[in-house]
C-alpha cells in the first residue's frame, strides 16, 4: 500500500519539493497538499511584473489542475491546517482531518506587521500574495496615492508596480537608505535616485508613528511630523517564519522551525523546508536556497542519502532600469580590503571585498553585467591573486583602463553653472574654447568664468582639459584629500551644480575612492552640505571632529571644558551663582576667564555633560559653541553707557550681533569686537570681523587674525546704523558661508578671493538682500541650543556598560 | 571565550562608538556604517587619546587628539604611525552587541 504524504502549504518550496519527489519515487505515496490561498503552486517571485501589468496570474502558475491529477495529489485548496496531532499522526483541516505517514510543513513565513495605531484599517496591506497584489492593482488609479512602509526588496518592488500604473508612490523607509542589508550606502544612493526619476518619493531615517483614518487608510504619519496622504498603505517591513502550527504541535522551533541535514524537524514524521525553518541558525529569504532543501527532502522521502548545505545567495531587484546586484558579504571585517570603482558619469558603482587572495562579497550597482562572473568567483572560493588589479574590470577587461578623474565633470549637462558669481555655465564656457579660447586668462575675458572669487577655476580648467584634450595643461591644485581628485572649490561648486544632498551622493557622483571617506573629507562634506542645502540636509554628527560632536572642548586628558554664553561679555549675579554652584556639585577642578569674555569649566567628565547642560539650562544660559567652527564671542567694551570717550552703544550693539549670529556653522571659527571709540578696548581689529564705532557711525574691517598668525583688520565699510551694521556682518558671514573651503578662517579667505569682490558682494542691496536671506534661513534651523537636544538624553553619554561591577564574579 | 552582552546594537551610531568600563579600562566598541562591531583599548598608543571620539570610516577609526589612523580589525596604526591598540572580540547577534568578556576580567597575561 502506499504511504500517506500530507503537505502544508503549496508555495515555492514544496512545489519543487513535489516535482523531485515524484521522479526519485514515483508512485510510492498518496499526497495531500493543504494551502491556505484558495490556489495551487504558483511563482511568488513573478507577483511583481503581475503588479506591474507585465504578466497576468494564468503566466506564473507553476502546477496547474492537470498535473495535480496526473500524480494524484488531492488537493484541498483554500483550507488552512490547524493543528498536528502529533500521537495519532493526524493533522486537522477546516473541512476534516487526514492521517499522515509523513508530514511535510512548508507554511513559508507570515509578513511582520509594525504595532502602530491604524494598522487593521481597510486599506492597509502587505506584500505576500494574489489578494495583496490584486488589492495593490486595485487601489493603483493614476493619481492616487501609496505610501510604501519598507524600502527592501519587497517594498521597492511593490513601489514601482504601482507607480507604473499610474499611482503616486512614497516610500518611507526606517534605515539611512534604500536596502541597507543589500546594499552599502553608495549603492543605496544610486538606487534611491533611479527610483525618484520615475516619480517615487523616498523618506529615509522615517519612523512611522500611526496610520490615520476613520474608515480607512487616510494618510501615513511619521515622528518627525511628516504627513502622507495615502489611500493605500503596503507594509513590507520584513517577514517572520510562520511556525504556528509547529509551536502549537511542541517541535523544535527557534526562530524557525528547527531542520537538520535532512530537512528532519525533532518529530521524525515530520519534515520541514522554506521559508519557515531554521537550518543551523540560518533563516532564508531566497528561493535559490530553498530549491536546494527542496532536492534534499524528496531524496529523505525516497529513502535516499542526501545533505543540506546552504548555499551563498545573491539578489537582483526586478525593477526594470534598477540595475543593482549584491552578493555574499560585503561588511567590513578584520582583514578586508575593498576595491572600488565608480563612473559617476554613467552612475555606475562597483565594490569588491576581498579576504585575503578571495573574493568574499561584490555591491554593484548600474552595469551589472558581471554578476554573474563576480559570484562565481565568491562561491568558488577563486585565489584571485593572479588578476588582482584588474578584477574590477570584469572578464571583459581589455587593459589600462583607468577611472577617469575628469569623468564627474565630463557628464555635466552643457547648462550646468560652473561659475557662480558670473552665471556662467558649462556650455558657454565649451563655446569660449572651442571659439578659440586656449588660456583660462581668454576664456575668463570672454566668459568672465572664474573672474570674480576663482574658486571655480579649477573645473573652469577641467572643462578646458576636457575640451582640448592634451592641449592643456591645468595648474595642478592640490585634492581635497586622498580620497578624491577634486580640491575644495571643486567640489564646493559641484555639490551645487549638481544638486547633490548627501555624503554618499558627493562621493558617488564626484568619484570618491574610498568607501566612507576619511577624516579629512567627511567633516568637510558636512560643512558644505549644512551650508548649501540648510533646509534639505540633515547633519550627520557622526562626521563631525569630536568636539562638535560632543558640544564640548576634548581635553588631553580626555575631559571637557564646558563654556556656557554671555552675550557680549555681559553677566550677572544670578548666572555667576550657577556657574559658581555647578562648579561645586561636580567638582571642576579649574575656572578660567577665557580671551573671549566668559568663563570656562575645565575638567568636567563626559558623562557629566547632560546633567551641568541642564543646570545650565535652568539658569537660562545656553552653549557657548566655544567648541564649534562657528561664531564663537562677540567681545565687546563698555561703550557710551559708561565709557567717557564712548560714542555708540557697543555693548548693546555686541549682543545683537552675537544674537543674530550664534549657532551659525562656519568654515572655520568666527570671532567678533566692537569698541565704542576708536581707543579699541575690545580690540575689534584683531578679529574676523571687527566693528568700532564713531560719532558718524560704525567702522566694519574684516579678515583680521591673533593666532598663528596675527593680522589687522581690512576696513569693509562703514555704515550710519547699527541695522545696516547687522545686514552688512550677516551678509559677509554668508558669503564666507557659501564660498571659503572648510578650515579656512576669515583672513585666509579674503586673501584668496580678495577684499573687493566681498565689498562689491554686500555692498550691492541686492546680492546683500539676498545672502540676510539666505543667513536667516539657515538660523531659523540651525539657530538652536545643543545643550537642550542632548541634555534630555543622558544614558547615551555614559559608559554603554560597566564591566568593573562584574569583576568580582 | 565567554561572550557577554554588553548593549544593543542601537545603542552604538552608526560609523561611532560607545564606552564600556572593564577591570583593565575602557574599551570603546564600534559600530561601522554597514552594522559591523570591533573592540579596541579607548587609549590611543601616541598620546592616550580617547579613540571612541574619534571619527569612524570604513573599518577604520582616527583618533580625535592628533589623527593617528587605526585599523580596527588589526589594531594597528596605519601610514607613517607605528603603534597598535589592543582589539577584543565582539560580534553582534540579533541586535545585540558580544563582547569577550574572559579577556577583559583583569586576568589576561600581559
Ligand atoms: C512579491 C515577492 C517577490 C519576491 N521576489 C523574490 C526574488 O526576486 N528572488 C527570490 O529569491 N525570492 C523572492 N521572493 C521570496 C520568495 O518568494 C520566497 O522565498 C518563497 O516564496 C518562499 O517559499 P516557501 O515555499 O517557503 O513559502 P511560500 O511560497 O510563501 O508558500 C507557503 C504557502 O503556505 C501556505 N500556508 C501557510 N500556513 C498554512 C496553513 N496553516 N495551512 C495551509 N497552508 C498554509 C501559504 O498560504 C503559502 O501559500 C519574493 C517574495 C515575494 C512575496
Ligand atoms: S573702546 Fe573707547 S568706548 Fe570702548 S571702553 Fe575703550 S575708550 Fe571706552
Ligand atoms: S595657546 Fe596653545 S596651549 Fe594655549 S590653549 Fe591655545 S592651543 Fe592650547
Ligand atoms: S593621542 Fe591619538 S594621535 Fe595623539
Amino acid at each position: 500500500m502506499n504511504r500517506k504524504l500530507v503537505v502544508i502549504g503549496a508555495g515555492m518550496a514544496s512545489g519543487r519539493m513535489l516535482e523531485h519527489l515524484f521522479e526519485a519515487a514515483p508512485g510510492q505515496w498518496d499526497v495531500t497538499l493543504f494551502n491556505a490561498e484558495p490556489r495551487g503552486n504558483y511563482n511568488r517571485l513573478m507577483l511583481s511584473p503581475v503588479l506591474s501589468g507585465d504578466k497576468t496570474y494564468d503566466q506564473i502558475v507553476t502546477h496547474d489542475d492537470a498535473w495535480y491529477a496526473a500524480h494524484g495529489v488531492t488537493c484541498r485548496f483554500g483550507e488552512s491546517v490547524t493543528a498536528i496531532d502529533r500521537d495519532a499522526q493526524v493533522v486537522h483541516g477546516a473541512n476534516g482531518p487526514v492521517p499522515y505517514d509523513a508530514l511535510v510543513i512548508a507554511t513559508g513565513s507570515a509578513p511582520f506587521i509594525i504595532p502602530v495605531p491604524g494598522k487593521d484599517l481597510p486599506g492597509v496591506c502587505t506584500y505576500r500574495d494574489l489578494e495583496d497584489t490584486n488589492a495593490m492593482i486595485e487601489a493603483s488609479r493614476p493619481g492616487a496615492k501609496a505610501v510604501v512602509i519598507g524600502g527592501g526588496l519587497l517594498g521597492l518592488e511593490a513601489a514601482a508596480g504601482m507607480a507604473a500604473r499610474g499611482a503616486d508612490v512614497t516610500v518611507i523607509h526606517l534605515m539611512g537608505h534604500l536596502m541597507e542589508r543589500q546594499l552599502d550606502p553608495a549603492a543605496g544612493y544610486l538606487l534611491q535616485k533611479d527610483l525618484e526619476a520615475r516619480g517615487i518619493r523616498v523618506h529615509c531615517q522615517g519612523v512611522t508613528k500611526a496610520i490615520l483614518g476613520t474608515d480607512r487608510v487616510e494618510a501615513v504619519l511619521l515622528e518627525d511630523g511628516t504627513v502622507y496622504p495615502a489611500d493605500l498603505v503596503c507594509m513590507a517591513v520584513g517577514i517572520r517564519p510562520e511556525t504556528r502550527l509547529a509551536n502549537d504541535a511542541g517541535l523544535e522551533v527557534a526562530r524557525g522551525i528547527t531542520v537538520d541535514d535532512q530537512m528532519q524537524t525533532s518529530d521524525p514524521a515530520i519534515l520541514a523546508l522554506g521559508e519557515c525553518v531554521e537550518h543551523d541558525g540560518q533563516l532564508f529569504g531566497l528561493v535559490a536556497p530553498l530549491y536546494d532543501q527542496a532536492r534534499v527532502l524528496a531524496a529523505t522521502l525516497a529513502g535516499q542519502e542526501a545533505v543540506f548545505r546552504p548555499v551563498q545567495t545573491a539578489t537582483k531587484l526586478k525593477v526594470t532600469g534598477c540595475d543593482l546586484f549584491s552578493a555574499g558579504d560585503f561588511t567590513d571585517a578584520p582583514g578586508r580590503e575593498d576595491i572600488v570603482f565608480r563612473d559617476p558619469g554613467r552612475g555606475i558603482y562597483k565594490r569588491l571585498v576581498l579576504e585575503g587572495d578571495r573574493l568574499v562579497g561584490a555591491v554593484m550597482y548600474g552595469d551589472t553585467a558581471d554578476g554573474a562572473w563576480f559570484f562565481d568567483k565568491i562561491r568558488k572560493g577563486a585565489d584571485i591573486t593572479p588578476d588582482r588589479d584588474t578584477l574590477i574590470f570584469g572578464p571583459a577587461f581589455a587593459g589600462g583602463a583607468q577611472a577617469d578623474p575628469l569623468a564627474a565633470v565630463a557628464a555635466l549637462p552643457p547648462e550646468a553653472e560652473i561659475c557662480g558669481c558670473n552665471g556662467v555655465c558649462k556650455g558657454q564656457i565649451t563655446a569660449a574654447i572651442t571659439g578659440g579660447a586656449t588660456t583660462l586668462d581668454a576664456v575668463r575675458g570672454l566668459t568672465k568664468a572664474s573672474a570674480s572669487c576663482g574658486t571655480c577655476t579649477g573645473l573652469v580648467e577641467q572643462v578646458m582639459a576636457l575640451t582640448l584634450g592634451d592641449g592643456f595643461a591645468a595648474n595642478a591644485n592640490p585634492p581635497m584629500c586622498k580620497c578624491t581628485d577634486h580640491t575644495h572649490e571643486d567640489v564646493r561648486r559641484l555639490i551645487k551644480s549638481m544638486g547633490l544632498k548627501s555624503i554618499p551622493a558627493v562621493m558617488q557622483d564626484l568619484g570618491w575612492r574610498t568607501v566612507g571617506g576619511c577624516a579629512s573629507c567627511r567633516p568637510a562634506l558636512n560643512y558644505y552640505l549644512i551650508a548649501d542645502w540648510p533646509a534639505e540636509y540633515r547633519d550627520d554628527r557622526q562626521s563631525r571632529f569630536v568636539n562638535e560632536r560632543n558640544h564640548a572642548n576634548i581635553q588631553k586628558d580626555g575631559t571637557y571644558s564646558v563654556v556656557p554664553r554671555m552675550w557680549g561679555g555681559v553677566t550677572s549675579a544670578a548666572e555667576l551663582r550657577a556657574i559658581a554652584d555647578a562648579a561645586d556639585r561636580y567638582a571642576v577642578p579649574m575656572i578660567k576667564v577665557t580671551g573671549g569674555q566668559r568663563i570656562d569649566l575645565l575638567g568636567v567628565r563626559k558623562e557629566d555633560l547632560p546633567a551641568i547642560w541642564a543646570d545650565f539650562n535652568d539658569a537660562g544660559m545656553v552653549s557657548g559653541h566655544a567648541y564649534a567652527k562657528g561664531l564663537r564671542t562677540v567681545k565687546t567694551c563698555v561703550g557710551e553707557q559708561f565709557c567717557r570717550f564712548g560714542t555708540q552703544d557697543s555693548t548693546g550693539l555686541g549682543i545683537r550681533l552675537e544674537k543674530l549670529l550664534w549657532g551659525s556653522w562656519t568654515p572655520a571659527k568666527v570671532k567678533l569686537g566692537v569698541s565704542g571709540c576708536p581707543r579699541n578696548c575690545a580690540e575689534a581689529t584683531c578679529k574676523d570681523i571687527g566693528i568700532v564705532c564713531v560719532d558718524s557711525g560704525f567702522q566694519i574691517s574684516v579678515a583680521g587674525a591673533a593666532g598663528m598668525d596675527v593680522r589687522e583688520t581690512v576696513p569693509l565699510l562703514t555704515v550710519p546704523d547699527a541695522d545696516a551694521v547687522c545686514d552688512v556682518v550677516a551678509a559677509f558671514v554668508q558669503l564666507y558661508r557659501e564660498n571659503a573651503r572648510y578650515l579656512h578662517r576669515i583672513y585666509k579667505w579674503v586673501d584668496k578671493v580678495g577684499l573687493d569682490w566681498c565689498r562689491d558682494q554686500v555692498a550691492d542691496p541686492a546680492i546683500r538682500g539676498a545672502l540676510v536671506a539666505r543667513f536667516a534661513e539657515s538660523q531659523s534651523i540651525y539657530q538652536t541650543d545643543p545643550w537642550a537636544d542632548h541634555a534630555a538624553r543622558p544614558a547615551e553619554w555614559a559608559p554603554v556598560a560597566d564591566l568593573t561591577l562584574r569583576a568580582a564574579e | 571565550m565567554s561572550m557577554i552582552d554588553i548593549a544593543a546594537l542601537d545603542d552604538i551610531p552608526r560609523q561611532g562608538a560607545r564606552v564600556v568600563r572593564t577591570p583593565l579600562g575602557c574599551v570603546a566598541v564600534f559600530r561601522t556604517a554597514d552594522d559591523h562591531v570591533f573592540a579596541l583599548d579607548d587609549r590611543c598608543p601616541h598620546k592616550g587619546g580617547p579613540l571612541s571620539e574619534g571619527i569612524v570610516h570604513g573599518a577604520q577609526v582616527t583618533c580625535p587628539l592628533h589623527g593617528w589612523v587605526f585599523d580596527m580589525a588589526t589594531g594597528s596604526a596605519q601610514g607613517a604611525d607605528d603603534g597598535r591598540v589592543v582589539t577584543y572580540a565582539v560580534r553582534s547577534e540579533n541586535g545585540r552587541v558580544l563582547l569577550d568578556a574572559a579577556a577583559l576580567s583583569g586576568r589576561r597575561a600581559a
